[in-house]
Formats: C-alpha cells, sequence, structure tokens
C-alpha cells in the first residue's frame, strides 16, 4: 500500500468572487503534500455535493467572504449527510463572525478560519482531524 | 457498501471509492479490479491532450455534453489527469473549473487524477480507473491528460482514438510539430479558432500531414503509435482530419464528434479496432509485468546492500552494468 493522499476539494460556493483566500489555502494544501479538487466559482451546494462524492474526498473546504455562510453551509452538509458522506470533515474559511462560529460548530463543521490566519495552521489542523481517523 | 457489486449497479460512491483504493493501492483493490474485468471492454476510449492551457477541460465538457445530447444518448466517463508536484507530493487538481455544465447529470461521472510521479501525461491509476468506470457501464470515457509538451504519448496507448488540441499562436509551429505529440493524433482539433492565427495552425498541420502521408503511402510497413496513416485490408488510410473549434462557446464541436464517430467506425470496419485492443492490452500488461518484476526484485535486496552498492558508483569503484549483473546474479 502505497501513502494515503489526503484529498481536499476547495470549493467556493454561491455568488461570492473573493477567491484569493481559496487559492492561497489550495495552493498551501498542495504544497503540504494533500491532492486539492478546485472547482472555481459560483457552486452551487448541489455541485459542491456531488464533486466531493465523485472525488471521493476526505476534506470539504468552503471559502465564504460574502455573508452567505448560514444559508450556504447547513445545506452543504445536510446534503453531505443524505449521501452518506457523513465522515467528510468540513472546514470553513473567510468573514465569518464570531456569533456565528458556535452555530456552524453545531451543524459539524470542524473547522473555522478568519482572515489572518497562518495556512500551516490550516495545515496542521487538517493532518491532526486525519490522523485521528 | 459492496464495492464491486455497487460500483456494477453504478453507485457513484463506490466507484468514486474504489478508484481511490487503486490510486493508494488498499489491499483488496486488486482483487475487485479482478471481479470487474470481465465487465470491460465496453466503453469507447477518447484521449484527450495537447499543450497546457490549449482548450482541453473545455473541449471535454462540450463532447460530453455533445454525446448526452446525442439523439441515442451515450453516458460519459471523465478522467482528468493534473501533474503532482515533484517537491511536496501535493496537487492541484484544476480541471473541473471548465466541466462545472456536467453537474447535476446522472449520465456523467467526472474524476480528477493525480500523476503521483508517473511520467507520460496519465497516472498509475488512470487505466484501472478506465476499467472501473467501463464496468460501471459508462459508455464513452474521456481521459484528458496532463498538459503535454510532447514526451508524454501513453495516451495514444490507451485510448482508441487521440485527440490533439492545438491553439493558435502557441509560439513556433515548426517546435510543435516536430514534437513526438503530433504523430498520436487521430484527430486535431485547432481550439480557439476565435483567436488570430487560427487558419495558420491548420495550414501548418495540414502541411505536416501531407508530408507524412506521402511518406507513408509510399513506404514501407507503418509503425504502431502512429495514429496517422493507418492501412488496412483495402490499402485505405487514415488522414487525421483537423477541426476548427471554439470550445468556450461550442462551435465546432459537432464536428469533432463526427470525427470521432467516423474514426471509430474506421477502426471498427478496418479491424484495426481489435488490433489496437490488443496493443492497449498488451501495453498495460508488459507495465505491470515490469513494475511487478522491480518491485519483487528490489523488495529481496537489502537496504544496506543497495546504498552500498550506489556508493560504490558514486566512487567509480564499479560501474551501473556490472552493479546491475552483480545483483540480478545474487552477488
Ligand atoms: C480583496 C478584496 C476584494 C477583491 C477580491 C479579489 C479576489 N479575486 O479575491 C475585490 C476588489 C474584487 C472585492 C470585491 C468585493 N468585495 Co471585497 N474584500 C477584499 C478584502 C479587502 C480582502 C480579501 C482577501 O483577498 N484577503 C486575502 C485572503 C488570503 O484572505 P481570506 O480570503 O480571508 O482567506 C484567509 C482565511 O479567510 C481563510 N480561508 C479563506 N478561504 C478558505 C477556505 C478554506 C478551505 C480554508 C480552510 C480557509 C480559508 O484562510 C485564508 C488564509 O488566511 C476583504 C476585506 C478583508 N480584510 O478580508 C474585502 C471584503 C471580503 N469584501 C467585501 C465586499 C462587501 C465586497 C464587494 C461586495 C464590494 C462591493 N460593494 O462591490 C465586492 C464583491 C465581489 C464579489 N463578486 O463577490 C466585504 C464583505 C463583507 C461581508 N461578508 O459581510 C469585505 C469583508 C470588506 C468589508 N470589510 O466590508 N473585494
Ligand atoms: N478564446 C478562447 N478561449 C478558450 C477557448 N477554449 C478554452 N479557452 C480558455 O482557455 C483557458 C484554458 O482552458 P482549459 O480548458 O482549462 O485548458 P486545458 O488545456 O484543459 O488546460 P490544462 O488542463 O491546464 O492543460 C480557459 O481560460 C478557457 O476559458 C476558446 O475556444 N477560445
Ligand atoms: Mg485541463
Amino acid at each position: 500500500m502505497t501513502e494515503q493522499k489526503i484529498r481536499v476539494l476547495v470549493a467556493k460556493p454561491g455568488l461570492d468572487g473573493h477567491d484569493r483566500g481559496a487559492k492561497v489555502v489550495a495552493r498551501a494544501l498542495r504544497d503540504a503534500g494533500m491532492e486539492v479538487i478546485y472547482t472555481g466559482l459560483r457552486q452551487t451546494p448541489e455541485m459542491i455535493v456531488e464533486a466531493a462524492i465523485q472525488e471521493d474526498v476526505d476534506v470539504v473546504g468552503l471559502s465564504i467572504l460574502s455573508g452567505a455562510h448560514m444559508t450556504l453551509v447547513p445545506r452543504v452538509v445536510n446534503l453531505l449527510r443524505d449521501n452518506g458522506m457523513d465522515e467528510v470533515l468540513v472546514v470553513v474559511g473567510g468573514i465569518i463572525p464570531d456569533e456565528d462560529v458556535p452555530k456552524l460548530q453545531e451543524l459539524g463543521v470542524r473547522g473555522i478560519f478568519g482572515p489572518g490566519t497562518s495556512t500551516q495552521d490550516i495545515v496542521e489542523f487538517i493532518r491532526k482531524e486525519m490522523g485521528a481517523r | 457498501m459492496n464495492l464491486i457489486q455497487d460500483t456494477l449497479k453504478g453507485n457513484r460512491r463506490a466507484i468514486a471509492r474504489l478508484i481511490s483504493h487503486i490510486e493508494d493501492e488498499v489491499p483488496g483493490a486488486r482483487e475487485a479490479l479482478a471481479a470487474l474485468y470481465p465487465h470491460t471492454g465496453r466503453a469507447y476510449l477518447v484521449g484527450v491532450t495537447g499543450a497546457p492551457g490549449t482548450g482541453k477541460s473545455t473541449l471535454v465538457n462540450e463532447l460530453a455534453k455533445a454525446y448526452r445530447r446525442w439523439n441515442s444518448p451515450r453516458t460519459v466517463g471523465v478522467i482528468a489527469v493534473d501533474p503532482t508536484s515533484p517537491f511536496s507530493g501535493g496537487a492541484i487538481l484544476g480541471d473541473r473549473i471548465r466541466m462545472r455544465d456536467l453537474a447535476g447529470d446522472a449520465g456523467i461521472f467526472v474524476r480528477s487524477m493525480a500523476t503521483r510521479g508517473s511520467l507520460g501525461g496519465l497516472a498509475r491509476a488512470t487505466a484501472d480507473a478506465i476499467k472501473v468506470l467501463d464496468a460501471a457501464g459508462y459508455e464513452m470515457i474521456f481521459v484528458e491528460t496532463v498538459g503535454a509538451g510532447q514526451a508524454e504519448v501513453d495516451i495514444a496507448k490507451t485510448a482508441y482514438t487521440t485527440i490533439v488540441v492545438e491553439a493558435p499562436g502557441l509560439g513556433d509551429e515548426i517546435q510543435a510539430l516536430k514534437a513526438g505529440i503530433m504523430e498520436i493524433a487521430d484527430i486535431f482539433a485547432v481550439n480557439k479558432a476565435d483567436r488570430e492565427g487560427a487558419d495558420h495552425t491548420v495550414t501548418a498541420i495540414q502541411m505536416m500531414l501531407d508530408l507524412n502521408h506521402a511518406s507513408h503511402v509510399g513506404g514501407q510497413a507503418l509503425r504502431r503509435g502512429s495514429g496517422q496513416a493507418l492501412r488496412h485490408g483495402s490499402g485505405q488510410v487514415w488522414r487525421p482530419p483537423v477541426c476548427k473549434t471554439i470550445a468556450v462557446r461550442g462551435e465546432g464541436v459537432p464536428d469533432l464528434v463526427q470525427a470521432i464517430e467516423a474514426h471509430a467506425a474506421f477502426l471498427r470496419e478496418s479491424g484495426l479496432l481489435g488490433q489496437r485492443e490488443r496493443e492497449r492490452v498488451a501495453t498495460e500488461f508488459e507495465h505491470l509485468l515490469r513494475e511487478q518484476l522491480m518491485r519483487q526484485f528490489v523488495s529481496r535486496i537489502a537496504p544496506e546492500q543497495w546504498d552500498e552498492l550506489i556508493e560504490r558508483m558514486v566512487r567509480r569503484e564499479v560501474d551501473p552494468y556490472t552493479a546491475a549483473e552483480m545483483l540480478l546474479r545474487g552477488q
């Protein structure tokens, strides 16, 4: 058995055009040896979950700076569950106000990363979560 | 989840998981492939290759849509290969960005794949992933190679029909035409025909084909690996058509589909399809055997012995040929 690569889907749901953060994170994860499927802008929750299934990813990373996270994230999480993908690690980055953090965590989002997070922290978080499996 | 049974039923999670198991060489993946093997050999395999950024993914997106809209629609599997970084071992797989139209269609399955160190434009797992999609019932399978320069010609030994995608203004035409990749084309797509210079590119390809064609028709037996000038019993020869496309607008795509179908019909009628399939299987088997032999062999060598031998070669005490012989003789 060769080393099992961590596969991560980095997606931008909704109409949010801020893609710098998503690209920075995608590159950092690649540089950490992960396989990153980047699907580009304007993804619907359905598209994201379909890609997660077909790509058999270990992690779904959502980048949301538009303020629409409280509608988008629950839809993605629910669709993942409906499709039997509960074991997938969901992380969210972007502009997430403090008061929404516990709500997202309650939905099952394990990691939430705001502006200025060092990419090293993100890499370490994912590795730790994957190692704990 | 029973990966074998569920894959045969077309279950997407099973298909996806099995492909991962193959990539990671999880124990059991081989047995699953063995069980699926009798159910393979039905899909038609199309390779799409060409320099980085010529529009391969955008074209595959359009081709997949075209086959779904066909009067007798065909299901479509896509395997899109991107390079693994040799430094980190990671990869960014971005081909799906151009395939967003394919979302939401249960008759389409798209899988991105990193090369994981394989050269030749494909991943080691690509051939097996094709088998999984084939066994799952996908009728047309498109394989997009990494943005290939010239040496990445494995696709011609993997697919029945190979499309080489060119785009105008990619620099020195002559350079491109010399490269080995031109010789594997069954069909040329000159994409980005909305850009200046497309006609020039078409002309350059046609001129090269004229040259090749003349030398092949007048020449000796034809070599394999060259899609061009394939001759069959009646002496008929396939000359790769050159299609102009504007993938972002879907223009020229119906012609490209026609060309694929014409090539498939040519291969079938001439009996060359069977020949290609035999060569495909033989090549794959050869690769596999070589790899397994190598692994088996290397696993029997103690790491210290290996290191010492390398060290001796570095010190020029022994040359690589002699060193290899020593290992083979078990010294
Ligand atoms: C640059 C920028 C733009 C650029 C975007 C360029 C681009 N292609 O990305 C432009 C000028 C186009 C732009 C436009 C707009 N912007 Co703007 N923009 C910013 C700005 C200043 C910086 C964003 C940025 O790129 N940061 C750098 C990256 C690296 O950081 P990041 O994205 O936060 O990512 C980090 C983390 O969040 C996390 N992360 C992010 N994604 C992911 C994903 C995963 C998987 C993980 C693990 C982590 C992670 O890790 C990253 C590394 O630390 C922010 C303000 C701010 N300080 O954040 C406003 C900001 C995001 N924009 C804002 C707004 C309102 C807009 C506009 C609507 C303005 C307008 N009225 O026209 C438009 C909308 C554009 C659109 N189509 O969506 C608001 C959003 C408000 C809100 N959500 O409530 C902000 C917060 C400014 C503000 N304070 O009002 N914007
Ligand atoms: N003008 C023009 N641009 C096109 C056309 N087809 C594709 N493009 C653009 O060319 C760029 C590259 O397209 P892709 O489909 O990603 O090309 P690719 O060959 O798959 O690229 P790699 O996989 O990175 O090698 C994108 O920005 C496309 O929108 C076309 O017909 N005309
Ligand atoms: Mg591509």
